[in-house]
Formats: structure tokens, C-alpha cells, sequence
């Protein structure tokens, strides 16, 4: 994507470092637990508060989990990797360093596939990844006059997800986490909660002219949202293409988003950057992994979200864009292939129902899929009434409702309120036979060419039967009758 | 048998005596807390735990009526203020951890108390073990029990652990844990006529050790004799899952195999630990050495460790690195001293700069610049192959031979107020014990004979990664050959009349 400027075109060049939360119960080196909104420092061991003498012992569920995020990045696997001290001084990093990894992280290179809102897809190399420490938090907002920390979260786990310099526009750049938030929470190793902070970026944005070499970048922290991620790079990329059109020259630097007003702001300059001093942490060995360890884990992968696309278009005949949605967040997938009941059920059909009247019904409410009132098990059933010929397609939208409202079965409301299709000619006769008689004049409309009318005469009929008419047979007596 | 004789005895004694029901554990105790007030002089404890003592001595005596007496049962010891203890101040030496009381006990010392020994108190030392004289702990110098024969000055008793070195010699602990990061048990032993061993790094945890540099510090024992140190480190030796760097491999009973005998055994003698500027005394006492083991069936072989001159400067490179990271968790937020200020890093500067002294401060700065980008190189990963090229020194050494013969220090005991403004004269106390704490590997001072000026030397027992046993049998050879009395610097100063 290319954004004009005043003296020609621009091309943006953005690169992301996803932090992300390992779904582990305790924390990468202690035994605390990592359970989210805890009382302030009721889960903190002493390792985490840094007591003296305290040493780290890796856990082996974070070990796990990295390593089958980097086997899902398609990424490769660094049988030996090293942990090492990040050194700073800040209240909420008790130890006075992070123990993080730098030149030796414990997965390599990789790509993973976006998906872009035009259909197409683009490869995005992934860089590497490394476990580090989170830090806690300080709470600035207790004491006019002090600051509180709170160390529950330090000491957790965070995957930090590098990828290549290869997007090109802010609809990369949220495909690109979009895809990558997929895969985390189909891998299971990370819920991908962005509002809880357990999925969050830095940007890296530059902007050149095309075809030229890279320019200057600065780099936004911790924005926390796929909208703020947008916001940021629009933002920062305008503001590099000013500085360079005035004649100006972008200074390398770390920025904050600012999400009420939309903008990046100036945190430090490249000269005021931190001397982390990263050195190897002498109190871990180097993490030599088993390969037939790495190996068995493997073999172990779920099916990740493009696999199961590809799947559902080749065996279900979904089109590329229902297949999509359906496999964009692994709870839908896994409510749609339940629903489909391995086949057995209409894939057609039950896509519809997800993606228009189930999704259409929950997002009114803000309700998860997995909170459904509405299970696979319980639309299943409903599906099967339409199939049967129980009732018609119209009356199941109106048997949905009730069931969202209240859980109850389609087959018991269906009884309830007396819905069942209409499959009687002589019924339906009589329906048609009432209509007409009372309408000789769009009768005659009708024959005098205005075939138009025929929807018309449908719905009323549809209406007179509370909508139970079998449509075919209404729409094949009507037409008879209207022959006159 | 009086209090003084209770003081005197070797732990195997002791142990007897209490099986024997010559004496309790709390008369044990006791004469060791009298001994402890008469010689505060020596100012070798920060914490004395009388209450401690003789609730874990009452509690001894009644495993021991109950026939369930534990290996040291009884055995009232010394511990380095190093080591947090529960419940008791654990200072580090240091003005920043002066009000610190640790909710948790170290391993090594869990372990001993395990083993059923009492604990008399908390020992002096270096500030946060950066020292080979005490004269950098906050809390004054130790003294050292001993004196030249013509110079009735003062003297140090070695450093880092110099408070457990002080206490054995001065028989105010029958035994004590120290810690040693570049020869701070092996020093102090030296300067103070008892034995100190320093074990293979990853033989004792280091859980609950105040942290000096992680890469070298290993907690190891103080005792009047050989067998004495081998019961300690039997007691504190193991593997700890909550210290990744200690070793999974099974502890022996070190005492048990000890005889002394060191026929067959091939003992090196490195060239590069004569240099031209050693005491002669020091260079005839290892002579002394070396004709005692070749005398009691030993094989003497030359031997070279070419990178031996380099090992000191690469572990002031070292050592400091790892204390600037790992001093930075005293900041004054979550527990130990604070200044306070209206600003965040005036509270840092404020509480840092009172609460570590002239050394450690040196130390931290020294590793924070050698980390720094663009020196890195130069000088951190500098220092680390320089390092593995020391390893690689001792381990082709090793192939030739089973253990090597050194003297521990380059000189004996200084006094107090030898001049200290040159920090670089003070590091050269550690020349002949840092290769070996570079390279991880066991070493022990063995007390064999005095120096010119009448004060205790000492000669150092390096051996291959967990070779304690051969060390130790070493050891005990040069202990018979040598007959050193560990409590010689009683007699004339101490000793009252019988």
C-alpha cells in the first residue's frame, strides 16, 4: 500500500514484537500462581520479590508451550538456547534485571500465512522467539504522593514473537497479529486476551520511498489492541512522511500510543536508550532440549487454523471466505464441526446458521461463542427439523430466537406454539383460496402482467399460516391457482 | 571435663563424648556461648543465637536419649552471616541488609541443622564476601586469635568468611560454614592455622546464600582438622532442585574412606605458583609439602597451568560483573535499608550509597563498566575464554595427575592496619586460590607450618571436579606429616590455667 505525499509516493515499513503471555499456572522461574486479577502481591514467591539468595529454576510447562508456539510458527526449533540478565533499575522489576534471552533464544526463524480483507494472502517471516520474565506493576493512582507496586504478575511468562520488517500497511500489520493470535490459542499456549495485557505489541515503523532502502524506524510500546495497532502506524507513519517532506530527518527513537488522542509520543531517543548490559544468567545452565522431546511434540500439534480452512473448503465445499470466518477463533471451529456433527449435517447449511443467525445473535449481546445459550448439540437439532420438514427455514429464525432467550430445546418450542411446516395441500389450498378471494383486484394486476405480485401473494400467505406453509408446495399451488 | 576442654575437642571427639554420656549437647553448647562472650574482642560473630543454641541442643540431647542421635548431633557451629537464616538477622556484612531477617533458611544450613547440629551464631565477614580481610564489613574487623611472635599488632584472620575462620581458631565453634567465591574459605583458613575446603562448584546448593558472584560462590566448611571438614561437607553436600547449577551425584561419606593414604597417588606441582616474588618461607613450607608426600608414597610430577598469571584479572572481571546484577535487587523497595528521597532515583543513589561500602561499591562499578556496550568484548567474554582456558589447563593437568599441590596464600596474615589503599595488593591475597574457583574445582587449605613472623600457613589440595575423597586424603596426609596445632594461638593468649 503506498500513501501520497505532498512530493510523491511513501511506502511504510512495519515489523512487530508480540508479547505474549504463556499459558502456564505458574510462573516462568517460580511456583506462584499466574490466575489473572488476584489481590495485589497474593501471588508472589520469593524468588518473584527477589529476596536474596533466591535462585530461578525454569518450568518445564513454559519450556513446552514455547516450543510448540515456535513448531506452529513453522519455526526452528533451537535445541540449545540460553537465558540472560536484561539489567535496569525499576521498582517493579525486583530483581533489579530480567531474566530474558538475547543471543541465543530457543526458537529461530519462521513464517506463518495472513490473510488480507481482499482474499489474497501474504507470507510473514517470523525472526525468532524467546521466553523472558514479565514484570509486576506500578500503581500510581493509590497515593497522591507514592507509588504501590504490585508483583503478581512479575516473574510470569511472556513468549516475545519477532517478525521480519515485512508488512506494508496497517492491514498487515493487524492481519499479521490477527493470524498469530489464531494460532496461539489454537496451540493453547497463550489466550490471547489483549485486554487483560496477555497479548500486546510493539511496533516498529518506518517509511521509504519505493524501492528504497529501509528508513529510520521508531518503535511504539505496549500497544494493547488490533484498532490501536492500526491507530499508531497510521499515526507514526504520517508523522515520519512530514518530517521527511519539511526536509527533516526521523530520529530513531521509542514512542508511546496514546490511545485518547490517537497520536505517538516521544518516550526516549536513541541516546537516552538503556545499556542492558545482557549477560548469561550464571545461575541457569543452557536449556538443552531432548530432540525426540521436540520431536514427540510435534507430532502432537493440533490442526492450526489454516490447515483446518483448507480442510473445510476441500471436504465441506465452503467458500474460502465462510471457511474463514469459521476458523478464525478455534471455539467457532470447534462449535461448527460439532454442529456439522462429522458430516452428517448439511456444512452448507449449518455455515450459514453460524456465520449469519448464531454470530448475528451473539454479538448483539457481546456473548462468546463458547458462552452460547444455543450449543452445537441444540442448533444441531433445530437443523435437523428444517431437514426433516418439520418446519420451514422462516419458522427455524423465530424457534432460534426463542431458544437464545431461553435455552430451551427447538423440538419443545416447536411443539409449544403449534410451528410445524404445513405440508397439507388442502390446508394450504384453503390459505391461497382466502387470499385471493379477498384480493380480485391484484389478482387481476397479476394477470395482466405484473408478475411481480407474486412475492406479494407468498407473504400473505406465509402471514394467514403464521409462516408454517412448505414453500414449495405454497409457491407451486399459488401459482396454479393465480393461472386461474 | 572442663568448659575450655569442651571447647577444645574435634567434632569426632565431641560425638564420642555425647554417645559416651561423658557430656550433654547442652554442656557443649554452653561452654561454646561462655567461650563466645569471653571473646568478643574478636568480634568474629555479628549475631550470637544463645536462645538458639540451647533450645537445639535441649532438642538434640533428647533425640540422643531416645537412641535417635543424628550424624553431628549436638556439634555447635558457626555460620556466615552469608547464609540467611530463619528468624535470625542475616546482614551479608552489609549496612543494607542491617535490619534483614529472612523468612527462609538456606539449604546448606537446613541441612546441617538436619544433621542435627546446634547453631551458635552468625559470623562476621567481608561485605557481601568482597574481601579477603573482614576489614570490609560493616561490622567491624574480625581479629584473629593469633599473633606474630614480635609484633604484638593485631591481626587479620583472612577474608571473605574471615568471622567463621576466627571462631574455629579461636575455639568459639567446634566448626563453621564459610563461603568461597575466589578463596574465601581457603584464605581465611590459611591465615588462621585451621582447615578450610572449598567444594566442587554444584556440590553445595547455594539456595538461600546471599549471592556474591553466581558463577563461583559454593558454600564449604571450617574445621581443626581433615576428618572434621569431611564430616561438615558430608552434612551440606547434595543436590538442591531449587539451585539449577548444583549437581545430581551421590554424596560418599567422606570421612569414612580418610586414612590418610596417598601411596600411588600422582601429585602435581605447577610451576606457574613460584613466582619470583614468593616468600621463601612460603616457597620451604610447600617444599616441606611436597618431601612430606613423596615421603608417604606419593608420585611428585611437574606440572604446567600456562594461563595460571591470567586467572586474577579475568576474575576481577568476572566476579564484579555477576555482583553488579546481582546487588541490584538492594534498592531499597521491598525490604533492608532505605534513605528515603522525594525522587525515585534519588532514593536508589541515596540507598545504595549508604548502604554498601567503599569495596562493594568499587565491585559494582568495576562490573557494570565491564558489561557496558562496547566493552563487553573487551573485557566480559574476554575474560570468560580466558576462563575456559584456565579449565582447560587444570583438565589436562588432571589427566597426569590426581591432585595438585600449591601453597594457599602468597603471604600470612597481615596486621589490621596494613594499609588498604590499594585495592590491587589486596586481590593478590587470592592469586594462588581464584584458577582453581575459575575452574570449579574442590580445593582445600590444610594449616602445615608457620611462617617466619610465627604465623600460620597454609598448603592448598586442588583436585578433579567431585574428587573430594582424593583431596581430602591428601589433606590429611600433609595434617599428620605437618602436626600443626590449630589451637596454637590459644595457648599463649587464651588458654586460662588448668
Amino acid at each position: 500500500m503506498l500513501i501520497r505525499g505532498e512530493t510523491g509516493d511513501w511506502e511504510m515499513v512495519l515489523g512487530l514484537e508480540v508479547h505474549a503471555q504463556v499459558t502456564s499456572q505458574a510462573k516462568l522461574f517460580s511456583g506462584a500462581s499466574t490466575a489473572f486479577g488476584g489481590e495485589p502481591n497474593t501471588q508472589v514467591s520469593l524468588i518473584d520479590a527477589a529476596m536474596p539468595g533466591m535462585l530461578p529454576v525454569i518450568n518445564e510447562m513454559c519450556v513446552r508451550q514455547a516450543v510448540l508456539t515456535g513448531l506452529g510458527l513453522n519455526a526452528r526449533i533451537n535445541l540449545t538456547s540460553v537465558f540472560d540478565r536484561k539489567n535496569y533499575f525499576y521498582p517493579d522489576l525486583p530483581q533489579g534485571y530480567q531474566i530474558s534471552q538475547y543471543t541465543q533464544p530457543i526458537v529461530g526463524a519462521g513464517v506463518i500465512t495472513i490473510d488480507l480483507p481482499d482474499g489474497s494472502t501474504k507470507p510473514v517471516r517470523i525472526a525468532r522467539l524467546h521466553l523472558e520474565q514479565d514484570a509486576g506493576k506500578s500503581l500510581h493512582d493509590q497515593d497522591p504522593h507514592r507509588t504501590f507496586i504490585d508483583l503478581n504478575r512479575a516473574g510470569v511468562a511472556l513468549m516475545e514473537i519477532v517478525s521480519e520488517p515485512d508488512m506494508r500497511s496497517p492491514d498487515e500489520a493487524a492481519a499479521y497479529v490477527t493470524k498469530l493470535r489464531a494460532i496461539l490459542r489454537y496451540l493453547g499456549t497463550c489466550d490471547g486476551n489483549m485486554e487483560q495485557g496477555n497479548l500486546r505489541a510493539d511496533v516498529n515503523v518506518s517509511v521509504r520511498r519505493p524501492g528504497e532502502p529501509f528508513g529510520t524506524r521508531c518503535e511504539i510500546k505496549n500497544v494493547n489492541s488490533i484498532r490501536f495497532i492500526r491507530q499508531a502506524i497510521e499515526y507514526e507513519a504520517r508523522r515520519q512522511i512530514e518530517i521527511l517532506e519539511d526536509g527533516g530527518t526521523v530520529e530513531q527513537e521509542t514512542r508511546l500510543f496514546d490511545a485518547r488522542k490517537g497520536e505517538t509520543r516521544s518516550m526516549r531517543s536513541k541516546e537516552e536508550a538503556h545499556d542492558y548490559r545482557y549477560f548469561p544468567d550464571p545461575d541457569l545452565l543452557p536449556l538443552v532440549l531432548d530432540p525426540d522431546w521436540v520431536e514427540e511434540l510435534r507430532r502432537s500439534l493440533p490442526e492450526l487454523p489454516d490447515a483446518k480452512r483448507e480442510r473445510f473448503m476441500r471436504d465441506f465445499g465452503l467458500s474460502a471466505y465462510d471457511a474463514s470466518v469459521l476458523v478464525a477463533e478455534k471455539e467457532t471451529a470447534a462449535y461448527y464441526e460439532s454442529l456439522i456433527d462429522g458430516g452428517r449435517r448439511d456444512p452448507k447449511l449449518a455455515a450459514n446458521w453460524v456465520i449469519s443467525e448464531l454470530y448475528g445473535r451473539l454479538n448483539r449481546t457481546g456473548t462468546p461463542i463458547e458462552q452460547s445459550p444455543v450449543g452445537a448439540g441444540a442448533l444441531g437439532e433445530l437443523l435437523d427439523l428444517i431437514a426433516d420438514g418439520t418446519i420451514t427455514a422462516r419458522t427455524a429464525k423465530d424457534v432460534f430466537d426463542t431458544m437464545i432467550e431461553t435455552g430451551r430445546s427447538a423440538a419443545a418450542i416447536v411443539e409449544e406454539k403449534g410451528l410445524k411446516q404445513i405440508t397439507d395441500t388442502a390446508a394450504i389450498e384453503a390459505a391461497i383460496a382466502a387470499v385471493l378471494d379477498a384480493n380480485p383486484d391484484k389478482i387481476a394486476d397479476y394477470r395482466a402482467g405484473n408478475e411481480k405480485l407474486m412475492g406479494w401473494f407468498v407473504g400473505q400467505v406465509m402471514r394467514a399460516t403464521g409462516g408454517k406453509a412448505n414453500p414449495k408446495l405454497l409457491n407451486e399451488t399459488l401459482r396454479e391457482k393465480l393461472k386461474g | 571435663m572442663t568448659a575450655t576442654d569442651l571447647t577444645r575437642l574435634g567434632i569426632a571427639e565431641a560425638l564420642d563424648g555425647l554417645a559416651r554420656g561423658a557430656f550433654s549437647a547442652r554442656e557443649l553448647a554452653t561452654a561454646h556461648l561462655e567461650a563466645m562472650a569471653a571473646a568478643r574482642n574478636l568480634n568474629a560473630y555479628i549475631t550470637e543465637t544463645p536462645e538458639q543454641a540451647l533450645a537445639m541442643a535441649d532438642a538434640s540431647d533428647a533425640r540422643r536419649a531416645k537412641g535417635e542421635a543424628l550424624p553431628l548431633d549436638g556439634i555447635p557451629v558457626a555460620v556466615k552471616d552469608l547464609f540467611c537464616t530463619k528468624g535470625v538477622l542475616t546482614t551479608a556484612g552489609s549496612r543494607i541488609l542491617e535490619n534483614f531477617v529472612p523468612p527462609y533458611e538456606s539449604t546448606v544450613t537446613a541441612k546441617l541443622w538436619a544433621a542435627g547440629a546446634v547453631m551458635l551464631g552468625k559470623t562476621n565477614m567481608d561485605e557481601f564476601a568482597m574481601g579477603s580481610s573482614n576489614l570490609t564489613s560493616y561490622y567491624g574487623p574480625v581479629v584473629s586469635p593469633w599473633r606474630a611472635k614480635d609484633d604484638p599488632r593485631p591481626r587479620v584472620p583472612g577474608g571473605s568468611s574471615g568471622g567463621s575462620a576466627a571462631a574455629v581458631a579461636a575455639a568459639i565453634a567446634m566448626g563453621s560454614l564459610g563461603t568461597d567465591t575466589g578463596g574465601s574459605i581457603r584464605q581465611p583458613a590459611s591465615f588462621s592455622g585451621i582447615v578450610g575446603l572449598k567444594p566442587t562448584y554444584g556440590r553445595c546448593s547455594r539456595w538461600g546464600a546471599v549471592a556474591f558472584a553466581s558463577s563461583l560462590d559454593q558454600a564449604g566448611p571450617f574445621a581443626r582438622s581433615v576428618r572434621d571438614a569431611a564430616m561438615l561437607l558430608r552434612a551440606i553436600a547434595g543436590f538442591d532442585p531449587q539451585d539449577s547449577t548444583s549437581v545430581d551425584c551421590p554424596v560418599p561419606d567422606y570421612a569414612a574412606g580418610l586414612d590418610g593414604d596417598v601411596r600411588g597417588l600422582r601429585i602435581g606441582v605447577p610451576a606457574e605458583y613460584r613466582p619470583a616474588e614468593l616468600p621463601e618461607d612460603i616457597a620451604a613450607l610447600w617444599d616441606q609439602g611436597i618431601a612430606w608426600l613423596r615421603d608417604a608414597g606419593a608420585e611428585i610430577v611437574d606440572i604446567s597451568l600456562p594461563h595460571t598469571t591470567c586467572a586474577l584479572p579475568a576474575y576481577y572481571i568476572i566476579a564484579p560483573a555477576e555482583a553488579s546484577s546481582n546487588l541490584a535487587r538492594y534498592d531499597g523497595v521491598r525490604y533492608g535499608l532505605r534513605v528515603p528521597a522525594d525522587e525515585l532515583t534519588e532514593m536508589y543513589e541515596a540507598t545504595r550509597g549508604a548502604g554498601f561500602g567503599a569495596e562493594v561499591r568499587r565491585r559494582v562499578l568495576i562490573g557494570t563498566y565491564v558489561l557496558s556496550a562496547g566493552y563487553y568484548d573487551a573485557y566480559y567474554n574476554k575474560a570468560r575464554r580466558v576462563r575456559a582456558l584456565i579449565a582447560r589447563d587444570f583438565a589436562q593437568a588432571f589427566q597426569r595427575v590426581d591432585a595438585i599441590l600449591t601453597p594457599t596464600a602468597p603471604s600470612d596474615a597481615f596486621p589490621l592496619d596494613a594499609p588498604t589503599d590499594d585495592p590491587i595488593r589486596m586481590y593478590l591475597n587470592d592469586v594462588f586460590t581464584v584458577p582453581a574457583s575459575m575452574a570449579g574445582l574442590p580445593g582445600i587449605s590444610v594449616p602445615a607450618g608457620l611462617s617466619r613472623a610465627g604465623l600460620p600457613l597454609g598448603l592448598q589440595v586442588l583436585g578433579r571436579p567431585f574428587d573430594e575423597p582424593t583431596v581430602l586424603q591428601v589433606a590429611q596426609a600433609l595434617e599428620r606429616a605437618a602436626g600443626f596445632d590449630p589451637l596454637g594461638a590459644l595457648a599463649p593468649a587464651l588458654a586460662p590455667a588448668k
